[in-house]
């Protein structure tokens, strides 16, 4: 591989769930006004695209599809070192679920391909906090046929020229250790490095920068049915809040001293779970021989 | 990215029922692809087997469960498993290229096996090795995939509803793939209960051999390496688990529930706000996000009990919940409830436990 | 503070602060083609900022004549309610005219974090670059000490700029760290808490006798601050409710009282709880609120600086406005700043007087100098202002209205006895003296 390095790293725009408040009296959730950030899984996708363009040069091109508000999202991500920004935005995207969600996006990475060369490696975030799927990663790397490696905690090596990569990936009771080749998609696990502060000549050209704005038709999408709505093939039936258990929580009342409250609810746990007292004392009992 | 739940309109599909095409008609029967580790079935596959049996029934047809690996006799000892917890059929795929999981390899062979069999339902776990095969199949099979279900059921026309949170976790959707097959679905471990075990119990088994060669298979394993049992958090068996929530006010109170669950035996773990403020590690994270639990005794300290933290605790058997909101949706799902608040209750509870196993232990 | 040798500027001037007075600034100086350059250390424009507020209209209207059209605004005020409260009552003056009902009205109720995030969004549009997430942390200066540019937590060189206007809110950092002010004193700051409060806009309509977009506004003093120096308000948002009360931070301080149970008895408040039954709150915050008035006012200017907005004490307390003198501010630092840019004269203080004495000429000055005896006023017989008289008042409207036989010559020797016992002749009259010195 004689170009230098291009990475992609996909984000999305979703609302800042750890700014959703609790009122100090009457400890309600508050969550009118909650500020959107860029998908804090993301975070970790971009800062290691930084840091292998940091070591091998290169490009880092930010890809976020949403609503045109997302673009502050994309600003940020310049801010942060990344190189330019491309927003995917149409309203024939709404609605879209995973499948539609991957497809556009991957004819959006084609356009990438085409204006400013085919990506080495397409990062994403292992999942996002709104959606929490973890599809849309591994529904691109099949579309665009790149080696899909998904929970990375680690880039071991790279071999920019000769395309070979190590990377560790987070496997049910240990870590895979896996080789392959460029080109790519890895989403990175939470952890795995920590987002620098862009500096304040980055900040400045982010300031400034022009972030590229694509429609459907802007990056080849003909067949709108394949979009949206109409693209996806899952259907949300209903949205509905879980109703209450049929039997309510039977409420212990608040004694007059912590100490007493918490006698009267041990109380309750043990008449309601006998075997819970017997279990805990058959603990207790072997702990002190 | 996020299911986007739509409201029914004119040009959308949302709530409308096409015919489905001709040549998804024939695809029939519940699939699980079971997830192996180091040899050993994981046990969200039975689990899975579990309620894939109940949809099968539903729908008067067979359950299947695939297989793959390295060694016949895991892949052998490992049927036998699936046929315990009430597969009717195994479809057995064995290949020395299937040795560790890979996501091409095992995309290849599931992809094959449903083009070439037809499963009209597929379910797989909610895992690291779920979730990355799940979403390229479906993807190749350009189906509709519901990822995290917490309830999987039949409607009336044969449908699979496949029922998750969405909206961060503050709602629950039901989502239907109507026009196209198989109707994929993933599910946390211990979101299903363990199925009881039916001894001898046996089935047919239909062999594949992918014949794969290795050298076209780009990536390679090249180590694994087992996690230290000391990192690990059992926080989805253990038999009591105390977490605590934003009701806490403070990282440092979070240390209250550390000395409950000390007294109790018990594990400890969090809701998904106190790992946004760095309160307590990812893998202490309870509900829909972090670790679904099933224990004995569930005491939620200061958590208001957002859907997707109710999720992930619905299978306990006991709840208590302790909150200084009366109108808390914890107090809708917990069994046990005390308006109180956690940071002066917690002190007292666990003083007052401590002294009960004292003066028991005195007493034996 | 470093100094630094004369280096190219990269910007005509520099703004640190995306607030009223900021953005006002950087509007004006980068839509009469200044190259601007504005700071901010939050992560948008009003992130840092308290939901519900009024807008004055005329303040705005001189910086963008247009603004009601794509501004996001709640409600225009038809009505303003002052009340005196006691524990239990409150005796009000009302005003509703339906000739606020106008073409172009004079005051809206207005969200905060949407309403800096669209102005601020006109200051880009104007063609000023803003930097987010990005906190000043001292101005650099020359040989001679006039100030050349600003250093930022971002590190690398310095941004230079003939001109830096620090807009930088009433805790702004920059400008007492570089000794250009002094820090906030407890005794002239107040702390002011919000909450929203959300309901349908059909109760909020029935409830306060309002159609369309018109709007309430209460302002309320008494024993609701339980003897503190400070006010509670109340105003109608489009689908929800501002309520908040604000209290000298000194007072807090002294009188052990904290702010969310002022908050919360304020609520609960017989004629207050009413008004927001069965509403949700979404959100609360807390503000500093400067209100030590004309005399806290600090150096406004120097060898190339410019203070403005709550930096500057630019709040009247007496008349709850700020965001108007803010704006103000901004605007007129930003004028001056142009014509001595067109002029291509020097930012020295000599220079910059300008803004001063062009500031003495508008109602900004000429209010806080009529006010300037009040802060001190209030604060030293809070005990009365707070809590004698609003109780007599509202004792005195009781006997007066109560019908129970007593005749009414009778009730009048009541009322009379009842203030006099309390405070005194000599007390009162001393009261009313310094009131009338200090409003004059």
């Amino acid at each position: 591989m004689n170009q230098p390095l291009h990475s992609v790293v996909c984000i999305k725009q979703v609302p800042d769930s750890a700014q959703i408040r609790v009122h100090p009296v009457t400890n309600t959730i508050m969550r009118q006004g909650v500020p959107t950030i860029i998908n804090p899984y993301d975070l970790f996708a971009l800062e290691e695209a930084l840091r292998l363009r940091d070591r091998f040069g290169g490009k880092v091109t930010v890809l976020c599809m949403g609503p045109m508000t997302a673009e502050d999202s994309l600003r940020k991500a310049l801010t942060f070192g990344a190189d330019r920004a491309v927003l995917l935005s149409d309203r024939y995207f709404a609605g879209s679920d995973t499948l539609a969600t991957s497809y556009a996006l991957s004819m959006a990475l084609l356009q990438i391909a085409r204006e400013f060369g085919a990506p080495d490696i397409i990062f994403t975030g292992k999942q996002t906090i709104d959606g929490d799927t973890a599809q849309v990663g591994p529904g691109i790397a099949k579309r665009l046929g790149y080696n899909q490696l998904t929970y990375i905690s680690k880039i071991r090596d790279l071999d920019p020229d000769g395309g070979a990569l190590v990377v560790e990936r987070r496997a049910e009771g240990g870590t895979q250790v896996l080789q392959t080749k460029l080109p790519v998609l890895i989403t990175m696990l939470e952890g795995s490095n920590e987002m620098r502060r862009g500096s304040i000549e980055t900040a400045l050209a982010a300031a400034r920068a022009q972030v590229t704005i694509w429609n459907a038709a802007a990056v080849g999408i003909e067949d709108l049915t394949r979009c949206g709505l109409r693209g996806s093939p899952t259907i949300v039936k209903k949205v509905f809040a879980p109703g209450a258990r049929s039997e309510k929580a039977a409420m212990i009342g608040a004694e007059a001293t912590p100490e007493a409250s918490a006698h009267a609810v041990i109380d309750a746990i043990f008449g309601r779970m006998p075997a819970i007292e017997a279990q805990l004392f058959e603990t207790a009992a072997q702990a002190a021989y | 990215m996020a299911q986007q739940p739509q409201a029914g309109g004119g040009n959308s599909r949302a709530g409308t029922k096409k015919e489905l095409p001709e040549h998804f008609k024939a695809y029939k029967h519940v699939w699980v692809a079971v997830e192996m580790e180091h040899g050993a079935v994981h046990s969200v596959s039975f689990e899975l087997l579990g309620e894939g049996r109940k949809l099968a029934d539903k729908r008067g047809v067979e359950l299947a469960a695939v297989v793959m690996g390295e060694s016949r006799a895991e892949l052998d000892a490992a049927a036998a498993q699936c046929f315990e917890y009430s597969a009717d059929l195994v479809y057995l795929a064995q290949d020395p290229a299937l040795a560790h999981y890979r996501n091409e390899t095992a995309c290849q062979v599931l992809t094959h096996l449903v083009n070439t069999y037809k499963p009209e339902i597929l379910l797989l776990g909610a895992t690291n090795l779920g979730r990355d095969l799940a979403g390229s199949v479906a993807t190749t099979l350009a189906t509709g995939l519901t990822a995290d279900c917490t309830e999987l059921e039949i409607d009336e026309e044969g449908s699979l509803a496949a029922t998750r949170p969405t909206f961060g976790g503050s709602l629950l959707c039901t989502i239907f793939t109507l026009n196209f097959r198989p109707q994929m679905a993933t599910v946390r471990p211990r979101v299903m209960p363990m199925p009881a075990r039916q001894e001898g119990r046996s089935g047919r088994i239909i062999e594949y051999s992918p014949a794969i060669n290795e050298a076209d298979i780009i990536t390679k394993v090249l180590d694994f390496i087992a996690d230290r049992d000391s990192d690990k958090a059992s926080l989805p068996y253990a038999d009591i688990v105390v977490a605590g929530g934003l009701g806490l006010r403070s990282a440092e109170n979070f240390q209250l529930v550390k000395n409950l669950a000390e007294v109790l035996g018990a594990e400890y773990g969090g809701s998904r706000p106190l790992v946004q403020k760095g309160w307590i590690t990812a893998d202490r994270q309870i509900g829909q996000t972090g670790k679904t639990i099933r224990p004995k005794l569930y005491i939620a300290a200061g958590i208001s009990g957002a859907i997707q933290h109710r999720v992930g605790v619905e299978g306990a058997d006991l709840i208590l919940a302790i909150n200084t909101d009366p109108k808390a949706p914890i107090f809708e799902f917990a069994h046990l409830g005390i308006v109180a608040d956690a940071v002066t209750l917690l002190p007292a509870l666990t003083e007052a436990f401590a002294n009960r196993l004292r003066i028991n232990r005195l007493a034996s | 503070m470093s100094e630094m040798q004369a280096q190219e500027p990269q910007f005509d001037a520099i703004v640190v602060g995306a607030g009223p007075s900021g953005n006002a600034a950087a509007y004006v100086m980068a839509s009469e083609g200044l190259n601007v350059l504005q700071i901010e250390r939050g992560e948008y424009s009003g992130s840092k900022n308290v939901q519900g507020a009024i807008l004055y209209a005329d303040a705005l209207e001189k910086i963008i004549p247009d603004f009601r059209e794509d501004a996001p605004l709640e409600r225009h005020v038809i009505e303003q309610r002052m009340w005196t409260m006691d524990d239990r009552s409150h005796t009000g003056v009302h005003y509703r005219s339906d000739d606020f009902n106008e073409e172009k009205p004079n005051r809206y109720t207005i969200l905060r974090a949407q309403f800096d995030k669209w102005f601020n969004a006109r200051v880009r549009a104007a063609g000023a670059t803003v930097l987010f997430e990005t906190t000043v942390t001292e101005l650099v200066r020359d040989l001679s000490g006039k100030v050349i540019g600003v250093r930022t937590d971002r590190g690398g060189n310095p941004i230079m700029a003939p001109v830096v206007v620090l807009a930088e809110g009433v805790n702004g950092l920059v400008g007492q760290r570089s000794g250009l002010r002094e820090e906030v004193k407890p005794g002239t700051v107040a702390l002011a808490l919000k909450e929203m409060h959300f309901l349908p806009r059909e109760v909020i309509e029935a409830r306060f006798n309002l159609s369309g977009n018109e709007g309430v506004v209460i302002e309320a003093m008494g024993t609701i601050t339980k003897g503190m120096t400070g006010t509670g308000f109340l105003y109608t948002n489009e689908e929800s409710i501002s309520v908040g009360i604000g209290c000298i931070v000194d007072d807090f301080v002294e009188g052990g009282e904290t702010p969310y149970g002022l908050l919360e008895s304020f609520k609960n408040h017989p004629s207050i709880k009413p008004l927001l039954a069965g509403s949700e709150i979404k959100e609360y915050a807390a503000h500093l609120i400067p209100e030590g008035g004309y005399r806290a006012i600090p150096q406004l200017y120097g060898d190339g600086w410019l203070v403005v907005g709550d930096a500057g004490q630019f709040v009247n307390a007496v008349h709850r406005e700020g965001s108007n003198l803010a704006m103000t501010t901004g605007r007129i630092a930003a004028e001056t700043v142009v014509m001595l840019t067109r002029k291509r004269e020097a930012m020295s203080r000599a220079n910059l007087a300008i803004f001063a004495k062009r500031l003495e000429e508008t109602f900004v000055m000429k209010d806080l100098k009529k006010y300037k005896g009040i802060p001190g006023l209030l604060h030293g017989g809070k005990a009365q202002f707070f809590g004698t008289y609003p109780r007599l008042i509202s004792q005195a409207m009781q006997t007066w209205f109560r019908v129970d036989g007593v005749d009414k010559k009778s009730k009048e020797g009541a009322i009379l006895r009842s203030f006099r016992e309390a405070r005194g002749w000599r007390g009162m009259m001393g009261d009313a003296f310094r009131l009338v010195r200090a409003w004059r």
